[in-house]
């Protein structure tokens, strides 16, 4: 990290250039600690310890410059940000600079004074993340016993008035189980239901193999979720984030790489999209040493892709380039070594067989297993023996 | 229909925007854009004054504006998406 006084001079923008887009949303990852061991997890294969991560002061002051550069709405994330004991300050602070948080929580640890608190701090809204409506298979999924909790944190929310969500990563272990998470969805008094498919990045991508579906599964799940909206409509909104490999489609990442929202992971590192860390050469900017203005506007993580000018062929001359922004770029770099590339997921990519081959195998058997769970984050180093 | 007197869902946040200097509706997931006076006519939701008050004030406030035909449609539509009640 650069000293105080010893900062680099800040490139200014040409006179008269325009701004970006102002970023309407940022995913606040609080810590990377967590209770659960899910093997899709979202967070990097290097996990940031908690000695490493940003104090109360810290979130304290990205929030209210977030809120001045245009952010009006956070998740509130991790890890498991029930284990940040100053989560009621940071979501007083998102509160307070008019930000609209919602806490994204394995519900392990939510208490209903810890609710009340956070209520009265200003939270709008719970997202509780649920692995499987069976209560042996939540619990084998997320590695460890938590759907007791899940189901009790369910119903301090219901009974606090606050908007609840559910949300499931689906993959081969749960894909069959749709009609019963979204009867748990009902009965637990869920608004809404978010059903979304792996994206396969860091600990996903490693455990691929045991959690791709297959055409067939994902082909039945989609007539749960069409016949089941139908039946929900006007009461529970449900969701399908659709999966990356089947349809020869690329997602329209993040909604274009800095263009709507930003990510800011458990030590202030400051990424266009929380899997972003992984890619080569990004020079990936933090708020301890940067204003998030000049992040945003001007520094070259965030530059480096935006808009349509890095795009080569056949996104350059493509009709939906300002569509799906070319797909993912993290997902161009983990399956082609390129995040300039194309992304595989696109069928006009040259390298669409990569996940064609991919899903055009039937899972074989000897990945019945969940695959490797995610390792806990790592604490501070232990006091040496005899040092307590 | 008996006397109504909107007032926004609970999961419905309406503040203005400084940096856009707009009116936003915030809720879960979502970020609805409020174009025009519909945040002032939001504004008036309060759960105690019905449908006609709300007209009334606005017509004093927008002496030109066709409110007495628009507004109750409005509100009609906003009810529909559940950022009413």
């Amino acid at each position: 990290m650069t000293a105080p006084g010893e900062r680099p001079p800040e490139p200014a923008a040409p006179p008269g250039a325009p701004l970006p887009p102002r970023p309407w949303a940022l995913l606040a990852e609080l810590t990377h600690g967590c209770p659960l061991h899910c093997p899709y997890c979202s967070n990097p294969l290097e996990l940031t310890r908690r000695s490493a991560e940003l104090t109360t002061e810290q979130w304290v002051d990205a929030l209210r410059q977030a809120a001045g550069l245009g952010v009006v709405s956070a998740h509130l994330s991790g890890g498991e940000p029930l284990l940040r004991s100053d989560l009621a300050e940071i979501v007083a602070a998102a509160d307070g600079a008019g930000i609209h948080t919602q806490l994204v929580t394995s519900g392990v640890g939510l208490g209903r004074d810890r609710l009340g608190r956070l209520a009265d701090a200003g939270l709008r809204s719970v997202q509780l993340s649920v692995q499987h409506a069976d209560p042996g298979a939540n619990d084998r999924i997320a590695g460890r016993r938590s759907f007791a909790a899940k189901e009790r944190a369910a119903a301090l929310v219901q009974d606090s008035g606050l908007p609840l969500g559910l949300n499931v990563v689906l993959h081969r272990h749960n894909l069959d189980a749709l009609d019963e998470l979204i009867d748990l969805a009902t009965a637990w008094g869920a608004d809404r239901i978010e059903l979304a498919n792996t994206q396969f990045y860091g600990w996903a991508l490693r455990n691929r193999a045991e959690l791709l579906p297959s055409r067939e599964q994902l082909a039945r799940a989609e007539r749960t979720v069409r016949r089941r909206r139908a039946e929900l409509a006007g009461r529970t909104e449900l969701v399908w984030v659709v999966p990356d490999y089947f349809d020869g489609k690329a997602k329209p990442c993040m909604g274009g790489w800095g263009a709507v929202s930003l990510t800011i992971t458990p030590d202030g590192t400051t990424l266009p999209c929380p899997a972003a860390a992984v890619l080569p050469g990004l020079d990936a900017p933090n708020v301890r040493d940067r204003p998030l203005a000049w992040i945003w506007d001007h520094s070259p993580a965030f530059t480096r892709y935006r808009g349509t000018e890095w795009m080569r062929e056949p996104c350059r001359g493509c009709a939906l380039r300002e569509q799906d922004f070319g797909g993912c770029r993290c997902q161009a770099f983990a399956l082609t070594g390129d995040a300039a590339a194309t992304d595989p997921a696109c069928r006009l990519s040259p390298d669409h067989a990569l996940v064609r081959d991919l899903v055009a195998a039937p899972p074989e058997g000897a990945s019945a297993g969940l695959g490797r769970p995610r390792k806990p984050a790592r604490r501070a180093p232990a006091a040496p023996k005899g040092a307590r | 229909m008996t006397r109504w007197c909107p007032a926004l869902a609970p999961a419905v946040q309406l503040r203005h925007d400084q940096v856009r200097d707009t009116d936003l509706l915030l809720l879960p997931e979502r970020v609805v854009v409020l174009e025009g006076s519909a945040g002032a006519v939001l504004r008036l939701c309060d759960g105690v004054r019905a449908v006609p008050d709300i007209v009334a004030e606005l017509a004093v406030r927008y002496p030109d504006a066709p409110v007495a035909a628009e507004v109750p449609a409005f509100l009609g539509r906003i009810r529909a998406e559940g950022w009413l009640r």
